[in-house]
C-alpha cells in the first residue's frame, strides 16, 4: 500500500518512475473522503490544487529538476496563510478568509514541490491542547476515537497517524507541535525561536510561535525542515544566519552522548505507565553509547504560570485586528461601531480565545503590568536559565512530553487549569525558545507516548540524529493504528 | 492679580521617506483611497512589521540638531485600542526607549533668545483617515496613510505665550526642513502641531490642560492659543474650572470648542512589540547620519554675517527655507563668490518680489541660479549697469533666454567707448546752454540734469562712472 511507505521509499519510488505524483496524491485524496468524515483531521481538502500541484511535480521528476520531497504530498496546519485557499485558524472569525498570499513556510514548500492536500484541524487560533476548541469541531485520535488527538496542531498529528497525508507542517507555541505529535504517536520538531519564517503563519503568541515539521520519522522531519526553513527578510525575528543541514548529523553515532534527567520531569502528576515508557526508551538510548546525567530544573513550575500571562497578553494584541472592520466575521445589522465591534467579536471568537484575551488585555492593564507581565518576563528568563544551566553538564533533555497519554474527548473541556497542566513539560522549552522534539517511544494504556528530546539553541541536527538513531533500533514510529494501515 | 500661561507642544512631522515605518507601500500624498495600503497596512492576518531603516537616520539627525540625548537602544511598543482607521487594533509606538531624548531649541523672541526643552521624540505609525460624508450613511476608511512614519516631538511646557509657541513651532519647521526629514507642509498634514495650553496663577501648581489639534497654519496656531489663554483666564476669573479635553480651532468664529467633553479614560495596554527586535545604534552610526547632515540654520546665518558681510536681515531671508540657502549658495559660487551682496540682494528684492508675485516657491523659480549668475556676472564686469540688468532680469523671467542672449539681441551693453560718450555730453552740453551757465553761476544740482539727459540721449547704456568723469573734466 502507498501510505505505509516511508516518505524516502515514496520519493525513490517517484525517482525511479514507479509511480507518478499525481498516483500518490490521488491515493491520499482517496484515503481522505473514506476517513475524514470520522477524523474530522482537515477544515479543508483541496484536490484540485493538490492535482494540478501533483502534475507540475511530475513534470518535475521528468525534467531532471525534483528534490527529495518533490511530488510528496503535504497538509497544511489551518493557521499558514495559503494564496486562495480558505485559512480558517479554525475559528467562525476566519470562516470566510481566504488568504491571497503564501506563508513563507507555504511558498517553501511549495518550490519543494509537494502537492498541499488540504488544511488540517486545531484548536482555534492554536489556542488549546486537544483540538477541542475548533469552530469545526473536535478532532479524534486515530488510535482511539474517543480520545483527542492533542493541540493545537490535533488535526497534522492525526493526518499523519491515520495515513491521510505522509507528511505536515505544525506550529508550536507551549507545546501544539510535540504533545500531538506524541498523542498520536508520531515525530515532531519545534526547531529554535527564529529557525522559521513566521510571516503568513496567524500569529497567537508571537515571541513563542514557531513552526515545524511533523511526520512519521526523524529522518523525514529532518528533509521537511531543511525544505521549509531559510532566512526571510519578512518576518524581523527571523535568525539571519545560514541554517545549518538539518540531516547532516543523521548517521552520527550517540556514543559519548550525555543525556540529562531532570527529576522534576519525573515528579509528581506523571502517569506510571507514561514514566515507564519513557524510563525505558532512555535506557534504549544508553544501549547506544548515551550516559545520562542527573539534571535540576528547578523553576519548572513557574513555567506555566509565566507562559499564561505571557502568551495571553501577546493574543490580547494580535487578535485585535478581527474587528469586524475590514474582513473576517462581521455582525448583522451592527446598530454603531460599538456594537459592530461588540458583537463581531462575541460571535467571532470561541470561549478558550475569549478567555485569554481576557486573560492577556488584564495582565497588561495599568496597575497590572509590573505585577504579571513584567514579573512573568523576569520567571520566562529564569526558566530560560534553567535550562541553560542544566546544558553546561549534558548535551540534550529527556523527559517525558506529556504527564499522560491523550485524554478522553471532553474530558477537560470545562476544566482550563487542567487542560493548561497537560502542557508543563512543553512550555518551558518555548519561553527559553530551544528546540524541542517528541518520538515515539511506546505505549500506556494502550495509547501513544512520545519522548521529550530538548536541546540548546540551534541543536535540532543533533536532536534528529538521536531521533533517527534511536528509530533505527525501535519500532515505535512504523506503527500504525489498524484500521488506517 | 496676573495669570500666568503655561504651552508644551507635540508636533508630529511626517518622515521624507519613499515607504512606509513597517511595510513597502508608497506614502505619496493624495492617491485613491486605499490604494496605497498593502497587506501589512491593512493588519490582514499573518502580516508581519519590518523596520524601514530610513526612519532611523531621520530621527538621529534631528536629535543631533536638538542636541539630545540619542535613544541608542530603541524599542517598538504596542499602543493598544479600537478604532476603525487603525488596521491592527495597536498602533506602534516607541514609549520607554525613543530615538531622541531631551534636548532644546533656542527660540528668537522679540529679539530675546529663549531655550525651549525637548522632552523626547519617538518614532510611530500614522493612522488611515476616517472620512465622513463620501459614503452615505457609512464612515468611509482610507488606510493609505496608516504606516506613515511620524516623528512625535513633545517640548517641556516651556513656553510662556502664544508668540513663544508659535516661534517655537516655526523653528522646528524650519529645522525638520532644513534636514530635509519632513516636508513641512502643513496643509497636507506633514507637520502637525497640538497644543497644550493651560494657565495658573504665579507660583501655583501647573492647571488643568486644554488640547488643541489640527491647526493647519502658524497663524491660526497664534490665534487659536490667544483665544484659548482668554477662554481658560475668563472660565477660571468667573469661578469655573478648566476641564482637561481636546478643543478644535475653528478660524470662521476664531473660537475653540470642545472636540469630546470628557476625556476618555483609555488604557492603551502597552507592552514591547514581540514582532520587532529592539534597534541599537551605534556611535559609527551617529557619525555616519552626522556627516550627511546639511549646515543648519542658525550656523548657516552666523556664517553668511561673519564670513560673507551679510546684513542679519539678509542672512534671515536667505536661510529661511533649505531651498532658499542653496539657491543663494549656488547663485554666489556661479558668480565666482565675489560679491555676496549683490547676489543677496538681487534673491531679497528682484527674485523674491516676482516669485511672490507670481505664487511660487523658490524651487519652482523660472530663473535658476545659473542664468540669474550669468545676469550678475555681467554687472560685475560692468558690462551692464543695474538699472540694465532689470531689464534683462525681466526679459529672462519671461523666459526669453539666458543673459547673455537678451544683452544681445536687445543691444544692451554698456558705451565705455571714453571717445563715444564724449561725443554724448558734447551734444547735450551744446544743446544746453543757459543751464551750462546756471551751473557756472554755481547752481551744482544742474550735475544731475546733465547726467539724466546724457544717459537718456544713450538709451541707458552709457557707463554712468565715466559719464560722471568725463562731465565734470568738461565743466571745470
Amino acid at each position: 500500500m502507498l501510505h505505509t511507505l516511508s516518505v524516502k521509499q515514496m520519493s525513490e519510488k517517484l525517482h525511479a518512475g514507479e509511480i507518478t505524483s499525481v498516483e500518490l496524491t490521488q491515493h491520499y485524496l482517496d484515503r481522505i473522503a473514506q476517513f475524514d468524515p470520522e477524523l474530522n483531521a482537515y477544515v479543508t481538502v483541496t484536490p484540485e490544487l493538490a492535482l494540478q500541484m501533483a502534475r507540475e511535480a511530475d513534470e518535475r521528476l521528468q525534467n531532471g529538476t525534483a528534490g527529495q520531497l518533490t511530488g510528496i504530498p503535504i497538509a497544511h496546519k489551518d493557521i499558514f496563510c495559503t494564496d486562495g485557499v480558505k485559512t480558517s485558524c479554525s475559528s467562525k472569525m476566519l470562516d470566510n478568509f481566504i488568504a491571497p498570499y503564501d506563508a513563507h513556510v507555504v511558498t517553501l514548500l511549495k518550490k519543494a514541490g509537494m502537492p498541499i492536500l488540504g488544511k488540517t484541524n486545531m484548536d482555534e487560533f492554536a489556542m488549546g491542547s486537544s483540538s477541542e476548541s475548533s469552530y469545526y469541531g473536535p478532532t479524534k485520535n486515530p488510535w482511539d476515537l474517543n480520545a483527542v488527538p492533542g493541540g493545537s496542531s490535533g488535526g497534522a498529528a492525526a493526518v499523519i497517524a491515520a495515513n491521510l497525508a505522509p507528511m505536515a507542517t505544525g506550529t508550536d507555541t507551549g507545546g501544539s507541535i510535540r504533545q500531538p505529535a506524541s498523542f498520536c504517536g508520531i515525530t515532531g520538531i519545534k526547531p529554535t525561536y527564529g529557525t522559521v519564517s513566521r510571516f503568513g503563519i496567524i500569529a497567537y503568541a508571537s515571541s513563542f510561535d514557531q513552526a515545524g515539521p511533523m511526520s512519521r520519522s526523524a529522518e523525514e522531519s529532518a528533509w521537511m525542515l531543511n525544505a521549509m526553513s531559510e532566512f526571510d527578510q519578512r518576518d524581523s525575528t527571523c535568525l539571519e544566519q545560514e541554517r545549518a543541514d538539518f540531516a547532516a548529523e543523521l548517521n552520527n553515532s550517540l556514543e559519548g552522548l550525555k543525556v540529562g534527567v531532570p527529576a522534576e520531569y519525573f515528579g509528581e502528576g506523571l502517569d506510571p505507565e507514561v514514566e515507564k515508557v519513557i524510563k525505558d526508551a532512555i535506557a534504549e538510548i544508553e544501549k547506544l553509547g548515551a550516559t545520562t546525567v542527573p539534571v535540576s530544573l528547578p523553576n519548572k513550575d513557574l513555567a506555566v504560570p509565566s507562559y499564561y500571562v505571557l502568551a495571553p497578553a501577546e493574543a490580547s494584541s494580535n487578535l485585535s485586528r478581527y474587528d469586524g472592520v475590514r474582513f473576517g466575521h462581521r455582525c448583522e445589522q451592527p446598530k454603531d461601531l460599538e456594537d459592530l465591534y461588540k458583537r463581531s467579536r462575541a460571535e467571532g471568537f470561541g470561549a478558550e480565545v475569549k478567555r485569554r484575551i481576557m486573560v492577556g488585555a488584564y495582565a497588561l492593564s495599568a496597575g497590572y503590568y509590573d505585577a504579571y507581565y513584567l514579573k512573568a518576563q523576569r520567571l520566562r528568563r529564569m526558566v530560560h536559565d534553567d535550562f541553560t544551566n542544566a546544558f553546561e553538564q549534558c548535551d540534550v533533555i529527556m523527559g517525558p512530553v506529556a504527564p499522560t497519554p491523550a485524554f478522553n474527548i471532553g474530558e477537560k473541556t470545562d476544566d482550563p487549569t487542567s487542560m493548561y497542566l497537560a502542557d508543563l513539560y512543553t512550555i518551558p522549552v518555548n519561553l527559553g525558545g530551544f528546540p524541542g522534539m517528541s518520538i515515539p517511544a511506546g505505549f500506556a494504556n494502550g495509547r501513544p507516548v512520545g519522548l521529550h528530546v530538548v536541546g540548546p539553541h540551534f541543536s535540532e541536527a543533533k536532536l534528529l540524529n538521536i531521533g533517527h538513531q534511536f528509530q533505527q533500533v525501535t519500532d515505535w514510529h512504523k506503527q500504525m493504528p489498524e484500521q488506517y494501515s | 492679580m496676573s495669570w500666568e500661561v503655561v504651552i508644551g507642544l507635540e508636533i508630529h512631522a511626517q518622515l521624507t521617506t519613499k515607504s512606509k515605518i513597517f511595510s513597502g507601500a508608497s506614502i505619496a500624498y493624495g492617491a485613491e483611497p486605499n490604494s496605497q495600503a498593502c497587506a501589512v497596512d491593512l493588519g490582514m492576518p499573518g502580516m508581519l512589521p519590518v523596520v524601514n531603516h530610513a526612519v532611523i537616520g531621520k530621527g538621529i539627525a534631528l536629535g543631533i540638531a536638538l542636541n539630545a540625548e540619542l535613544g541608542k537602544k530603541q524599542v517598538f511598543d504596542r499602543k493598544n485600542y479600537f478604532y476603525p482607521d487603525l488596521p491592527k487594533g495597536y498602533q506602534t509606538t516607541q514609549m520607554d526607549y525613543p530615538i531622541v531624548g531631551k534636548g532644546y531649541l533656542d527660540i528668537d523672541v522679540d529679539g530675546e533668545t529663549k531655550r525651549i526643552g525637548v522632552t523626547r521624540a519617538h518614532l510611530e505609525e500614522d493612522a488611515g483617515k476616517s472620512n465622513h460624508g463620501i459614503v452615505p450613511g457609512m464612515t468611509g476608511i482610507d488606510l493609505n496613510r496608516a504606516g506613515t512614519p511620524l516623528l512625535e516631538i513633545v517640548s517641556e511646557p516651556d513656553l510662556s505665550s502664544a508668540q513663544e509657541a508659535v516661534a517655537y513651532a516655526r523653528k522646528m519647521h524650519e529645522l525638520v526642513t532644513f534636514l530635509g526629514i519632513c516636508d513641512g507642509n502643513m496643509q497636507e498634514g506633514s507637520f502637525r502641531v497640538d497644543s497644550n495650553v493651560s494657565v495658573r496663577r504665579p507660583g501655583e501648581p501647573l492647571g488643568t490642560r486644554a488640547e488643541l489639534k489640527n491647526i493647519n497654519s502658524f497663524r491660526f496656531i497664534e490665534k487659536a492659543i490667544e483665544f484659548e489663554i482668554e477662554r481658560q483666564i475668563e472660565l477660571i476669573e468667573n469661578g469655573g474650572q478648566v476641564v482637561q479635553e481636546t478643543r478644535l480651532y475653528d478660524s470662521e468664529t476664531n473660537t475653540t470648542r470642545s472636540m469630546r467633553t470628557k476625556e476618555e479614560a483609555n488604557d492603551y495596554r502597552y507592552f514591547p512589540c514581540p514582532d520587532l527586535l529592539p534597534i541599537h545604534v551605534s556611535d559609527e552610526d551617529i557619525a555616519a547620519v552626522r556627516a550627511t547632515m546639511p549646515e543648519l540654520p542658525g550656523a548657516k546665518r552666523a556664517r553668511y554675517v561673519s564670513e560673507l558681510g551679510l546684513s542679519e536681515y539678509d542672512a534671515g531671508v536667505l536661510t529661511s527655507s533649505r531651498a532658499m540657502a542653496e539657491y543663494f549658495e549656488a547663485l554666489f559660487e556661479h558668480t565666482g563668490s565675489k560679491d555676496a551682496k549683490v547676489c543677496a540682494n538681487w534673491i531679497t528684492s528682484d527674485l523674491a518680489g516676482a516669485l511672490n508675485k507670481a505664487g511660487l516657491d523658490i524651487s519652482e523659480s523660472p530663473i535658476s541660479e545659473q542664468m540669474l549668475a550669468g545676469m550678475i556676472s555681467r554687472i560685475l564686469d560692468d558690462t551692464i549697469s543695474g538699472k540694465i540688468a532689470k531689464q534683462v532680469f525681466e526679459a529672462m523671467w519671461k523666459g526669453e533666454g539666458s543673459a547673455d542672449e537678451i544683452i544681445e539681441a536687445k543691444g544692451l551693453k554698456q558705451i565705455t567707448d571714453s571717445g563715444a560718450i564724449e561725443a554724448l555730453v558734447d551734444e547735450v552740453l551744446a544743446n544746453n546752454p543757459s543751464q551750462v551757465e546756471a551751473y557756472k553761476g554755481g547752481q551744482e544740482k544742474m550735475m544731475g540734469y546733465f547726467v539724466g539727459q546724457i544717459m537718456k540721449a544713450s538709451g541707458g547704456q552709457a557707463n554712468p562712472g565715466q559719464v560722471n568723469k568725463i562731465l565734470k573734466e568738461k565743466l571745470s
